[in-house]
């Protein structure tokens, strides 16, 4: 380093490792992360939240069985990937209607900030996938190792008959939900009558296999063995929703000014808050997060430490709402607008509107024919004998319809342009047919270069058409 | 996971910039475990597959896996894919294959490659054609249009020949026969020059055995139709002075060239159907005369 730029930093540097870094590393002993160093053995207690969350939990059986629903004739809900055609009820999506898929995601991608700005991360704490296997896991393990303490217990202890042979029992069951999960998966894309007589008959293509297989072990090692941490760590949702939260969006917030200072009961005095220091709070949260030190990244807004101080509270006979769905406005007791009186929830708002209307304008839009005309470009004309100019075009219609179409091509555009013969085109029921034509103009009637043509197919009420393009000679 | 360990417990190593010190934390576990994994699979790779040269050979690995076998493996799927297809090929008779349109489909499109390699140099993929080359594209065909006569293009190849008249036309009568030949191409009759084409003048040249008493040509000889607008060698005066001076595969280096390989020994009769199918229908095929 350049000695008089030394001399002019060293100023700064000093003084920040005097006091600056010091008190950095100071405060970073008291940083408590957890990454994963303890396992979370969450307490359940019941509670108004703990039944919201059973409740959207059941939004999952949907998934579950959703598969198994038919409609005429085939599965009511199918991606069929070989076929290219994906089937929502009476519905049928070709590639083509895949602009829609768009605007269901963006829905989707709306829906969740519009959620997140009024109610915080109510979509990681009701609604998550990951949230929710978790929830069920867990219940499932407390069901065979019994209470967090007794959990905790059961971990320490050296390994025994019983240790052993609860832990085997209760990993078989984390696999099998997982392998459920998985083939439940698969079955949106393969008939799930189909896929079962392969599973049971142990036969079928390795996809039908192998992709069940990756989710299971996908599932298996988020939510039986990562858990919490996932949220911590891995997933990119949680942190998008921290930054569309603001001030007036209403999330589990402590009300320090009336906890503080926490006391247990019997201990406290005139200084003591409501809070009886407890830790019931910390105890309940399946993130191991401690509220009362405000909202943090670690936070999924579930409630569930709500429910737990509201029971705590109204045992020692002191008002609810100790911890309660408050916005930052509230908490400082400041004004706090209702939800529906903020500009940024119309704006999200309208966005979906249209997204919904777009997508109700397509599927009505649906069915029907299509026609795309390639112009041949080897060679891009041809003088024919009589000094006419002949163009080539490959015209590929798809008949989105359930019944055989008898079509007509009809051209327009070119001044004494006409059809080589002219054809009847027989397009079978759902499927694409490429047929070649040649269109011919005698060179007098033509413009040099490329001139619009317009191909129309018409029959039995459908119609179609594509701009192409003549090209005649330059010279 | 590894221990993480408060940066007051942790030495350093001694390196510090600005008051930032590089401290001896392990690395993580996870990381650990992928770099001492990754020799692990060097050597499994280096058993199982080939890899490591020797001086006339290499080691080929355990699996015995080469690049040319596993090309070779889905060439011969593809020639599954395609022997059904090839057998009707075979069985059918162009003229069948062109009324069909799934087999006509396929004609078309696995004849590609096969077009590229032999016929696409001269004619251009699309049959196009070329300068001094034929447009297969047109209507316009000096041996016939119909797939019989396609067929027998590509099986024999072809030869065009055409005089020189050079040596027997005065220049006068040459200049005269062109004023002839792109008139008729515009499907008049110029009186100039007829009595040369008919061979009325002296010496012994004519056009008219070859092309014909209405200039249209002959099929079966090759000789061009001189009444439409398609030019074998380039219709403007000077391109047509070189052709009936010099003529097509005489001698000299100004003559025209009009040679067509032989293929029947090179390709197989149904790869020549196929090819057959395809000229036929890049726009000029003809259906066959019924007289």
């Amino acid at each position: 380093m350049n000695p008089a730029n030394k001399q002019q930093s060293d100023e700064p540097v000093d003084s920040f490792a005097d006091n600056g870094l010091d008190q950095l590393y100071n405060e970073a002993d008291y940083w408590h992360v957890n990454v994963g160093e303890s396992k979370i053995h969450a307490r359940r207690m019941p509670g108004r939240f703990r039944r919201l969350k059973w409740m959207t939990a059941c939004l999952y059986l949907i998934y579950f069985f959703g598969p198994y629903l038919r409609w005429g004739g085939r599965q009511a809900i199918l991606i069929d990937i070989p076929n290219r055609k994906t089937y929502i009820f009476g519905l049928t999506f070709w590639p083509q209607d895949y602009w829609m898929l768009s605007l269901v995601l963006l829905i989707l991608a709306i829906g969740l900030f519009f959620t997140t700005t009024i109610v915080g991360r109510a979509f990681c704490g009701y609604f998550c996938w990951q949230t929710v296997w978790v929830d069920i896991f867990t219940w499932i393990e407390e069901k065979l190792e019994g209470s967090p303490s007794a959990r905790i217990a059961l971990d320490a202890a050296p390994w025994s008959m019983r240790k052993t042979r609860i832990k085997a029992l209760k990993h078989l069951i984390f696999l099998f939900l997982a392998a459920l999960t998985g083939v439940t998966f698969t079955s949106y894309f393969i008939d799930v009558r189909e896929l079962w007589t392969y599973y049971t008959a142990l036969e079928g293509h390795a996809y039908i296999w192998s992709v069940p297989l990756i989710f299971m072990i996908g599932c298996y090692c988020g939510v039986a063995l990562l858990r919490e941490q996932l949220c911590f760590w891995l997933c990119p949702y949680a942190r998008i929703q921290g930054v569309m939260i603001d001030p007036q969006t209403i999330m589990p917030t402590y009300d320090f000014k009336r906890g503080e200072q926490r006391a247990r009961i019997g201990k406290g005095d005139d200084k003591s808050g409501d809070c009886i220091d407890c830790n019931l709070c910390v105890a309940v949260c399946p993130t191991g997060v401690d509220i009362r030190s405000g909202q943090q990244e670690g936070c999924i807004t579930c409630g569930l430490c709500i429910d737990a101080c509201d029971a705590v509270m109204e045992k020692v006979n002191r008002p609810t709402r100790l911890i309660s769905y408050r916005s930052l406005f509230e908490r400082h007791g400041e004004a706090s607008n209702l939800w529906y009186k903020r500009g940024r929830v119309y704006v999200y708002s309208l966005i979906m509107l249209a997204s919904l209307g777009g997508i109700v304008y397509g599927t009505t839009q649906m069915g029907g024919l299509s026609l795309t005309v390639i112009h041949e470009r080897q060679p891009l004309f041809t003088r024919l004998s009589d000094g006419s100019i002949q163009n080539r075009y490959l015209l590929k219609m798809v008949n989105k319809e359930k019944k055989e179409l008898l079509l007509t091509v009809a051209i327009s555009g070119v001044d004494g342009a006409m059809l080589e013969k002219s054809e009847r085109l027989i397009i079978p029921a759902g499927a694409v047919k490429s047929h070649t034509l040649f269109v011919k103009a005698p060179e007098d009637s033509l413009v040099a270069g490329n001139t619009p043509l317009r191909f129309t197919v018409t029959g039995q009420g459908f119609s179609a058409d594509y701009k192409s393009v003549f090209v005649a000679p330059l010279e | 996971m590894s221990e993480k360990k408060q940066p007051h417990d942790v030495e350093d190593t001694g390196h510090e910039w600005d008051g930032i010190r590089e401290l001896k934390n392990d690395p993580p576990r996870w990381w650990l475990i992928g770099y001492f994994l990754s020799p692990v699979f060097i050597v499994v790779y280096l058993i199982l597959y080939p890899s490591i040269p020797l001086i006339n050979d290499y080691t080929r690995g355990l699996l015995g896996w080469t690049q040319i076998d596993e090309y070779n493996e889905s060439l011969a799927q593809l020639k599954i894919i395609r022997e059904p297809f090839e057998k009707k090929i075979e069985a059918l008779s162009a003229q069948e294959i062109l009324s069909d349109s799934e087999m006509k489909r396929y004609a078309e499109l696995s004849s590609k490659v096969t077009f590229g390699d032999h016929c696409g140099a001269c004619h251009g993929s699309g049959g196009q054609g070329k300068p001094g080359f034929p447009i297969l594209a047109d209507d316009d065909w000096l041996y016939g249009g119909t797939l019989e006569t396609i067929i027998e293009t590509i099986t024999d190849g072809r030869e065009g020949e055409m005089p020189a008249f050079g040596d027997q036309l005065s220049e006068r009568e040459i200049s005269d026969l062109v004023a002839f030949v792109i008139a008729s191409s515009k499907g008049e009759r110029s009186p100039a020059g007829h009595d040369v084409f008919m061979g009325e003048t002296s010496g012994e040249a004519n056009c008219v055995d070859c092309h014909g008493e209405e200039a249209k040509g002959d099929h079966d000889m090759g000789s061009a139709n001189l009444t439409d607008k398609i030019w074998r060698f380039g219709g403007s005066e000077e391109a047509i002075r070189r052709t009936i001076t010099y003529g097509v595969n005489q001698d000299g280096k100004m003559t025209r060239r009009a040679i067509m390989p032989t293929f029947g020994t090179k390709l197989k009769e149904s790869d020549i159907k196929k090819l057959a199918v395809k000229v036929w229908s890049f726009g000029g095929g003809q259906k066959p005369q019924e007289e």
